[in-house]
């Protein structure tokens, strides 16, 4: 295992060599994200990376140059919890390859299962979305096996262009996925009763007493794998015999890999964050839909929170209409730091409408950009490679012709990994052929 | 704990939430919206404008209106007014969608499960939603009736009913239909034994026998009022409750909304029913509609599209976000729907997405979420547009309803405030105190350990459909 996350680390490496003299995009408005943005500016790529940004920047010989006069340049988007290039059909079983069986599968890796032709990554990419973070263990209808998976296995942060995956990767292993277990004792968690022809009430009772022996069984994983690194690092080879799962397992107990933990309730989101403090996790919380209830907490342990989608209805039925779409702003003004997600795949082109629905209900237009660029980077630790507009940083880059978050919004140019990579998907292949339909 | 009283307390939230601001009747029920920008829909956009209206009815339309006496003046200076919307497809307040059971359910009708304190109504309402075609589901390549609603928050179930709409029925052609025969069902816990059709040849020849079925019934009834009229005495045919909505669409009182997905099962419909002399209203989802729009537009029918959904099917392998615009530019009258609670609460955002993915015009657009499901419904002579003489329902937003940043200040259907932002924000704190104090009630002095009855059995899935 081992072996296959060093192979795909080296070999996104090796495939982000340049394949063309590079591009000076001109006469541009700059939305470095990470300063103040610049009216009228230049940006330099090459080999694969930003060269250079300002308002007096020249354009290197033997660059490609881009008029830009009237757009505008952001940091591509990114979707930093989808199942992009993991299903594609989700009512098809044979097409999804979100989640495996059996409950603890720290071992797999996402990238393993992206499938570089999907014709959902062109779609996505066709509205900005640059690179993405694909999740095992949600999306796709939950057909790909069991939906059970408490530790579904590993995300991979991809770029969305590639004839392969190795060319793909960014990150494979980018996050270890934890599906925290909910205390629940209504709705589909009861399961379906066939006599009552109802959904089936379980007592909070029992429902605690399977949510006790869920977390014991997470806890157990985790002793067993820090017990496995100390062992590993005594060199004790001989002694004891390779266990793929725990060696993953390991780098999370030993905080090197980042824990995405997926909860919802405030109840639940509470005990993830003791939890996660208790065996000393670095947590991402993923979801939170009532991450709002204990903000505060979250600031206080420093927790970043990717949400999901605001086109949501509201949990409670006496919930106020708004409450999704309100949460990001709450949870920003708190100091806590979000990133905004689609957890989807067919639908993450949606991802800027999902950042754009919470401006109008009190998160700052700046921080809705920032929330689907330059914090899922932050939050995912890569913030070095992506996320902003600044020299040494990935050319990960869309050319608009205005505010990305805006549904009539267009993306001119399109950039991956420093490539002036297409906009053309089968969306649009499809319409322009029966548009010509005589 | 929280839990336990749940379902007491929403109830009690419900109730406490958002009834209808209904007018001084003092006022002789006129109410005027002043300093609007106003998106008429049908005359172009009216800036600093003026809408006047008496009892539920737009009495006038322009810019310097008078403000008649005693009238209330509600002041939209910054804010854009624009037709109430209208959901051609929705589930909405219904107590259950399918009667999948036979593969004809023409019997049954969502008029009778009509759910008034379905909370979506509220939530849809609050996106500016005045108007929506409830629809039984696709489980049957014939389904129940449909009902119209207007959204009026608060009234009972009769007074939700949109009196006077066309009243309609549901088809559903393809993989929905189909897979009943595998006892799959389409919804959740809704299991069934296995039931003919099993493909496309099937569901199309449902349709035709219960059409010649309706024909010949159509036939026996005619024959028996000749015969009265002329004179003799015969004996009355058997009513029949499953035949009698068909003959109906024959005749041209009953639209047809037929799900469909499929290009070749569109053209196939539209084929059955010239066959038999009656017209598809509207081809509902219709996402390969853009295949065929030109037999679809011939037809003359109207095509009721998601914005941007693909990939959850087979049959929706080929959808593509262009399909509302190229169907309109084939000259197809289009509507966007929703099919969900939740995407009709920013149908306005849908319609925008159409500006982009196809090149519609704003007023376009608009439509799409108008006058064009109004057209498709059969009530265009009321709602749609804002023009004289029209229905008094209207959606104000804060900024212009195309773009992404535009929230709902206030949803007016027939002249009354049925939702008001200002109003519900201000409200919450009270919700919040009455909340925690039955919390706390229940809570209770002395309470046997364990022994807290569990939430009662809600409807969550009852209304859980596959679009």
């Amino acid at each position: 295992m081992k072996t296959l996350v060093l192979t795909l680390a080296l070999s996104a490496a090796v495939f982000a060599q340049p394949a063309s003299r590079g591009y000076a995009i001109r006469n541009v408005k700059i939305h470095t994200l990470t300063g103040p943005a610049i009216e009228r500016g230049t940006v330099v790529i090459r080999g694969g990376k930003i060269a250079g940004v300002g308002a007096n920047v020249a354009a290197p010989a033997g660059a490609q140059v881009i008029d830009a006069r009237g757009l505008e340049v952001y940091p591509g988007l990114i979707d930093s919890i989808s199942s992009l290039g993991l299903t594609e059909i989700s009512s098809i079983a044979a097409t999804v390859d979100t989640s495996e069986t059996g409950e603890f599968n720290p071992q797999l890796i996402a990238a393993t299962a992206v499938h570089p032709a999907s014709e959902h990554i062109p779609v996505a990419r066709a509205n900005g979305i640059t690179h993405a973070v694909s999740a095992p263990g949600g999306g796709g209808g939950g057909r790909g096996g069991g939906g059970g998976s408490l530790i579904p296995g590993q995300a991979s942060l991809i770029h969305l262009s590639g004839w392969t995956v190795e060319e793909m990767a960014i990150e494979p292993s980018i996050a270890m996925m934890l599906r925290w277990p909910a205390i629940q004792s209504r709705g589909f968690r009861g399961g379906f009763d066939p006599n009552l022809l109802g959904l089936r009430q379980r007592s909070f009772a029992d429902s605690k007493r399977e949510y006790d022996e869920r977390v014991a069984r997470i806890e157990d994983w985790l002793e067993a794998a820090r017990h496995y690194a100390q062992a590993a690092e005594k060199g004790a080879k001989t002694k004891f015999e390779r266990d793929l799962r725990l060696e993953a397992l390991a780098r999370v107990v030993k905080g090197q890999l980042a824990v995405v933990i997926q909860a919802s309730d405030a109840r639940d989101i509470k005990n993830a964050v003791e939890f996660a403090e208790r065996h000393k996790l670095k947590m991402i919380l993923a979801g939170g839909a009532e991450a709002w209830k204990v903000k505060d907490l979250l600031k206080q342990k420093n927790i970043p929170v990717i949400l999901g989608p605001t086109q949501a209805l509201p949990r409670e039925e006496d919930d106020p209409y708004d409450r999704p779409f309100v949460t990001p702003g709450e949870l920003s003004k708190a100091g806590v730091k979000i990133a905004i997600a689609t957890f989807d795949s067919a639908y993450s082109r949606t991802l800027p409408y999902e950042a754009a629905n919470a401006v109008g209900y009190g998160l700052p237009w700046e921080e809705a950009v920032k929330a689907v660029t330059l914090y899922p980077a932050q939050i995912l630790g890569v913030s070095d490679r992506l996320g902003s507009i600044e020299e040494g940083k990935l050319a990960n880059l869309i050319v608009t012709d205005g505010d990305p978050l805006r549904i009539q919004t267009q993306v001119k140019h399109l950039f991956i990994k420093g490539e002036l990579t297409s906009t053309d998907n089968r969306h649009k292949q499809l319409y322009e052929k029966y548009r010509a339909r005589p | 704990m929280r839990h336990r009283c749940a379902a007491a307390l929403s109830i009690f939230a419900l109730a406490l939430m958002a009834p209808p601001v209904v007018l001084d009747a003092q006022d002789s029920g006129t109410t005027v919206i002043q300093n609007a920008t106003i998106l008429t829909v049908t005359n172009g956009t009216i800036e600093k404008g003026t809408i006047v209206i008496r009892n539920g009815k737009i009495a006038g339309v322009g810019r310097n209106l008078p403000v008649p006496a005693g009238a209330k003046v509600i002041d939209a200076t910054g804010q854009y007014v624009m037709p109430g919307l209208i959901d051609c497809h929705s589930h909405i307040a219904a107590d259950s969608i399918n009667e999948g059971s036979v593969n004809v359910s023409s019997m049954v009708g969502i008029e009778d499960v009509l759910d008034p304190d379905d909370v979506n109504i509220y939530r849809d309402l609050a996106g500016g939603l005045t108007t929506a075609n409830v629809l039984h589901g696709s489980a049957n390549p014939i389904g129940g009736k449909n009902q119209v609603i207007k959204l009026r928050w608060g009234k009972d179930a009769k007074g939700l009913v949109f009196e006077g709409a066309m009243p309609g029925i549901k088809f559903a052609l393809g993989e929905n239909p189909k897979r009943q025969a595998t006892g799959g069902g389409t919804g959740f816990g809704q299991q069934q034994p296995a039931q003919y059709p099993a493909t496309r040849m099937g569901v199309m020849d449902v349709i035709r026998e219960a059409f010649t079925e309706a024909r010949e019934y159509r036939q026996k009834w005619q024959q028996y009022t000749q015969d009265r009229a002329g004179g003799k005495n015969p004996i009355p045919p058997r009513r029949d409750l499953k035949i009698e909505p068909l003959v109906e669409v024959l005749e041209g009182k009953r639209l047809v909304h037929a799900h469909c997905y499929r290009a070749d099962e569109i053209l196939q419909l539209i084929r059955l029913a010239e066959e038999f002399g009656f017209k598809i209203a509207t081809f509902q989802h219709v996402l390969e509609g853009y295949k065929v729009a030109k037999e679809i537009a011939a037809h003359g029918a109207g095509g009721s599209t998601f914005s941007d959904w693909w990939a959850y099917k087979v049959e929706a392998a080929d959808a593509i976000p262009y399909n509302a615009a190229l169907m309109t530019d084939k000259g197809v009258v289009v509507s966007i729907n929703s099919d969900s609670a939740e995407e009709a609460r920013h149908l306005n955002q849908e319609a925008a997405k159409t500006m982009k993915w196809g090149g519609l015009s704003e007023t376009d657009a608009l439509k799409l979420v108008t006058l064009n499901p109004a057209k498709q419904l059969g009530i265009d002579r009321r709602v749609g547009s804002i023009e004289e003489g029209k229905d008094a329902d209207l959606a104000i937003y804060d900024t212009h309803p195309l773009s992404v940043y535009s929230v709902v200040q206030k949803t007016i259907i027939d002249g009354e405030v049925y939702f008001d932002r200002e109003k519900d924000v201000a409200r919450r704190a009270e919700i919040d105190a009455e909340k925690k104090k039955l919390i706390e009630k229940e809570k209770g002095p002395a309470r046997p350990a364990g022994r807290g009855p569990g939430r009662p059995a809600g409807r969550p899935a009852a209304t859980e459909v596959t679009p």
